[in-house]
């Protein structure tokens, strides 16, 4: 039982939301209206298991006095901060507020300068590792030196057929390209759904099988 | 050690100098480099620019997290703008919990700017989790979603919703993400529901976007900094991605230097090499 009632419930539950879709009648929309709603709520839960993991994780590591232990107190200091500035000042999502005044000058500074060094290792490994090795490599390499250009306004002023070339990578094989992967994502996607729905595939209710 | 190994060996903190100079040096000694726009931009602009003053609300969401503000932050000012000054009422969302201060402090930011008022101008639901329930929702019933706004009115006390139930009453949606919630409204408020979808996202990921382009399921697309920049000139109001196209020009070209010559260092060491070889045999 402890495996076919969920094996029926994700049976069922697929179904519905694969034949609603066809089928306007209004109790079944309203039948999936509930269903949203249901989702919602589920997925909700997705964030209370996040913390917990992030908790339980960080946790361990100062518990069992690792190396890198002053990481995790940072860590379990701002989660903690954080909610408590929520929780206790009644209008935390004003502005001004002092949670928002933490995130917009605490975290986002932050998280902007984490992504900002992209650009300098970007660039480093331009130099170090974008070799012209092969025929395809050398393509790749030619095609992005275009798109380059071509998608800063410098390529108009160097040539003007810069951006044109820029637009026909993009719209041609760029877009081939991404529609092969697509649909056979897409195709992918649908065989994994219909063999989840029918009871195939069961990895996700834990186990070996 | 020749001339191309000392290339190769070249100390990486002189790369990381060049770019840091590279990037700020521009935003005290502008260029100005001319900003063309280009048709996915244009189409974005037109499908915000027919919506009717007054009256059926553009939904924007603002599903960006603080890591892509500064390629999609731009835009996102830049269609507020836009909107404001065609009296086109917006509705504000996202679907990030990192985007609510950030989506908040745009909207704000835009119709202090342009002198418009909460409740009657625009309105701002906040977040809610779970991204396709959420964009599915919406297309049956807004207010199941979101009952009341972010700061606690119920959506049926807000003027400027009246009348909008769901995607039947909204001409055009727009979601400015830098992960996949701008696919997420093509995938689950397009197809089901025939919703016009127009898209900003960052740099890397315009290019995945262009099937959905090609194939109509966008209106338009603006693909980071440029895509901002290219709005800002649309509504000639050019601020911080005209600003940053100059910074962007130049490390562009900086990185097509560095490709060229670690290839040239590498071939050529790799030559000199075998020469040597050749010769001790």
């Amino acid at each position: 039982m402890r495996r076919q009632i969920p094996l029926a419930l994700c049976f069922i539950a697929g179904l519905f939301m694969a034949v609603q879709y066809f089928i306007p009648h209004p109790t079944v929309q309203d039948t999936y209206e509930i269903v949203l709603g249901w989702l919602q709520t589920l997925l909700a839960f997705a964030f209370l298991l996040g913390t917990v993991s992030l908790i339980r994780m960080h946790f361990h590591k100062i518990r069992n006095r690792a190396d890198d232990r002053a990481f995790s107190w940072v860590t379990l200091l701002g989660l903690v901060s954080m909610i408590g500035l929520g929780f206790l000042h009644p209008q935390h999502q004003l502005p001004g507020s002092p949670f928002n005044l933490m995130f917009l000058n605490v975290q986002v500074p932050i998280e902007a300068t984490m992504f900002s060094l992209l650009a300098f290792y970007i660039a480093s490994a331009a130099f170090r590792a974008f070799r012209a090795r092969t025929l395809e490599a050398t393509l790749l390499l030619v095609a992005a030196c275009i798109v380059m250009l071509g998608r800063v306004p410098i390529g108009d002023l160097i040539h003007e057929s810069i951006p044109a070339a820029t637009q026909w990578i993009l719209n041609v094989p760029n877009l081939a390209a991404k529609r092969g992967v697509m649909i056979g994502v897409g195709l992918g996607m649908m065989a994994t759904s219909l063999k989840i729905i029918l009871g195939i595939e069961r990895a996700w209710m834990g186990g070996s099988d | 050690m020749n001339v191309f190994e000392k290339m190769l060996s070249i100390d990486r903190r002189w790369i990381f100098l060049a770019i840091g100079i590279a990037v700020i040096v521009p935003f005290f000694f502008p260029l100005g480099l001319p900003v063309v726009v280009t048709p996915p931009v244009e189409s974005l602009y037109d499908a915000v620019d027919e919506i009717h003053p007054n009256d059926a609300p553009l939904l924007l969401s603002i599903d960006y997290a603080p890591a892509t503000l500064p390629e999609l932050e731009p835009m996102a000012m830049a269609i507020l703008r836009h909107a404001f000054e065609k009296d086109v009422n917006v509705v504000v969302m996202t679907l990030h919990p990192a985007g609510y201060g950030l989506a908040e402090r745009a909207m704000l930011d835009a119709a202090e700017e342009m002198g418009q008022e909460y409740g009657t101008d625009y309105c701002f639901l906040g977040f809610q989790p779970g991204t396709s329930a959420v964009i599915l929702g919406m297309g049956v019933n807004i207010a199941t979603v979101f009952p009341e706004d972010a700061y606690g009115t119920p959506l049926a006390e807000i003027p400027m919703m009246e009348g909008v139930r769901n995607y039947d009453d909204i001409p055009l949606v727009i979601s400015l993400a830098g992960w996949s919630a701008a696919e997420a409204w093509v995938y689950y408020a397009y197809q089901p529901f025939g919703q016009a979808v127009g898209a900003g996202v960052t740099a890397v990921m315009a290019t995945d976007f262009y099937p959905y382009l090609s194939s109509n399921q966008l209106v338009g697309l603006l693909g980071g900094m440029r895509g901002a920049a290219e709005y800002e000139m649309k509504i000639d109001n050019p601020d911080k991605g005209v600003q940053g196209m100059d910074s962007q020009s130049i490390i562009h070209i900086m990185i097509i230097i560095l490709i060229v010559a670690g290839n040239i260092a590498y071939f050529g060491a790799r030559r000199r090499k075998k020469l040597e070889e050749a010769e001790a045999a």
